[in-house]
């Protein structure tokens, strides 16, 4: 497919026992926010680990931009313009707000055997990542330690720092998990605004938020892949109710 | 400009004390202070290097100790062979610390946690039992230095005066370039590493060989260390790297505040002092001393340091 972004071809993954990845194929447009669901233990945070280069596959192909990335390390990955958050918090604590994003600004601006100017002077690095904190609503936080914002800041700093390196696609690891409702409805509004400039692969829990923002979903069950579409299909996907859909809305 | 708290005021005493100590002794006539803080400053150097690593690298390195042996060697091997030149034998003692910390580092950074300590621990071992073993160089008795390195008359470093103050200039000049280090996009990356080493990876650094030129850099600051007290003692000798110098070199920067400027330098100050004046007053001055330590890693977790810093209420933020 020539507008894909990324492209995922039976990508197997098998932890002793159990197939956390059985052969999941997948793309994601340009330009698109593609979201994956699927009750726990789907594997979701598996197939996010492989697409980064936490995990390496037991199988199977990826393909970025037109490259195959499958034996790339993760900074490559990350220097081809692939970034992902973590669906738990993984920041810098001792940093302040703004060290953590220049830090991300930092990774993507040339090797860092820099030994003599302080990095903290540095516009070339400040001022991305001051505009990034400012993107996700945290300009009056920059220079608070890491460790004294709120557990919804830190989830808006996540985002900021994998935004802060002009991704090409950003990799989202359930970045609405724990939030309340009020944070919940100001991530959505941001990631609607987001997919108008970043192509997003988004894992989420919060069915009202996936359906509100995705383009096309891909539902994932046991490590399989058991319907990819636009959301109105994947509703009325028979085989979704009953796997999942069913115990949501009964929930709900 | 430093505000000025009692932090800063009191490390800033404490600079200016050592700056005037020679004119101390000079009026006093106490030599042996002098010959003291030689060592004290010689000592926090190699702290200084440690605190690199450990304190804003957060690499528990247990055998810091060896590049004081590597660099003292250096110097003492030459001189036994008849080259006393300080030009040839500093950038020697500088350079095999650095290729010693360059294997080292190459192969137990590839670990972590408590197989870090165990291989570094292990490698400073290997070290004294190396030199242990240069029956040529004296063996277990070590090797006494006739001469002290020569410096073509530039300065000598037999004239305690003058050589108690160029170890100072080093250390200062070392704490300097630390300050630059930890400060720059290099040490953004090492502190990163410190904080976070999975998340490090995550937004595209290779953490591996930036966290290897942190160690090569802290080795060969420690060989300097290693050279100058090889001249201050006139003498090398296995003990130099035993595992237990190595724990007394965790044991300064700890107490004096991990991942601080001033705070090996203030560590092994008091260390030492502590040492001197107890092992005055009582043959059993460890049962005293060991204590003491125990509270303050206890209890100030910053070290003295971090109680200085205390001194000055913080801002909230939240």
């Amino acid at each position: 497919m020539a507008d894909a972004l990324l492209q995922v071809e039976s990508l197997s993954k098998r932890f002793g026992g159990v197939l956390a990845s059985d052969a999941v194929t997948l793309d994601v447009k340009r330009g698109e926010l593609h979201a994956v669901i699927g009750p726990n233990g789907a594997g979701k945070t598996t197939l996010i680990s492989q697409l980064s280069g936490q995990l390496r596959p037991d199988a199977g192909r990826i393909r970025f931009a037109g490259g195959d990335i499958t034996a790339l390390p993760q900074f490559r990955r990350s220097a081809l313009g692939l970034a992902r958050s973590f669906q738990i918090t993984s920041l810098f604590l001792d940093f302040s707000a703004l060290d953590n994003v220049a830090l991300a600004v930092q990774a993507h601006a040339g090797h860092s055997f820099r030994f003599w100017r302080n990095a903290r002077n540095e516009a070339e690095l400040r001022q991305p990542a001051r505009a990034a904190l400012e993107r996700v609503g945290l300009g009056s936080r920059a220079d608070w330690p890491a460790s004294a914002l709120s557990h919804g800041e830190h989830r808006q700093l996540e985002l900021a720092m994998a935004l802060a390196g002009a991704p090409r696609m950003l990799l989202l690891d359930e970045p609405m998990a724990g939030m309340g409702p009020d944070d919940s409805a100001r991530m959505v509004a941001m990631l609607r605004a987001l997919k108008q400039e970043v192509t997003i692969l988004l894992i989420e829990h919060d069915m009202e938020a996936v359906f509100a923002l995705a383009d096309r979903i891909t539902v994932l069950v046991y490590g399989r892949v058991i319907a990819s579409g636009a959301p109105a299909e994947i509703r009325a996907n028979a085989q979704v109710r009953e796997a999942y859909l069913g115990e949501q809305e009964a929930v709900s | 400009m430093p505000a000025l708290t009692p932090r800063n005021v009191i490390i800033a005493a404490v600079l200016i004390a050592l700056l005037l100590l020679p004119v101390f002794v000079a009026f006093t006539g106490k030599i042996f202070m002098l010959t003291l803080f030689t060592r004290i400053i010689i000592l926090a150097l190699a702290a200084v290097s440690l605190n690199l690593i450990l304190g804003y690298g957060g690499m528990m390195s247990f055998g810091h100790a060896a590049y004081l042996g590597i660099g003292g060697y250096a110097v003492g091997i030459l001189a036994h062979e008849g080259i006393t030149s300080g030009f040839v034998q500093w950038p020697a003692a500088l350079a095999a610390s650095a290729l010693f910390a360059l294997v080292i580092g190459a192969l137990s950074l590839r670990t972590r946690g408590v197989y870090f300590i165990m291989i570094t621990l292990a490698f400073a071992q290997m070290a004294y039992y190396a030199a242990s073993g240069l029956a040529r160089y004296g063996g277990d008795d070590g090797l006494t230095i006739n001469t002290r390195s020569q410096f073509a008359g530039l300065i000598n470093l037999s004239n305690k005066t003058a050589f108690y103050y160029l170890c100072l200039l080093l250390l200062f000049g070392c704490i300097y370039l630390v300050w630059r280090l930890v400060n720059s996009r290099f040490g953004m990356v090492i502190g990163g590493v410190r904080s976070n080493e999975v998340r490090m990876r995550a937004i595209g650094f290779p953490t591996y060989r930036y966290q290897l030129a942190c160690f090569v850099i802290a080795g060969t600051m420690c060989g300097l260390a290693g050279a100058l007290l090889a001249n201050a003692t006139d003498f090398v000798s296995p003990s130099m790297m035993y595992w237990t110098r190595s724990g007394d070199l965790i044991i300064m920067v700890v107490l004096g505040g991990m991942g601080s400027l001033f705070g090996p330098l203030i560590g092994t100050i008091a260390l030492l002092v502590l040492e001197e004046a107890l092992s005055g007053v009582t043959e059993y001055w460890q049962i005293i001393l060991g204590p003491l330590l125990l509270l303050i890693v206890l209890f100030a977790r910053g070290g003295i340091d971090g109680i200085l810093r205390s001194l000055t209420p913080k801002v909230r933020h939240g």
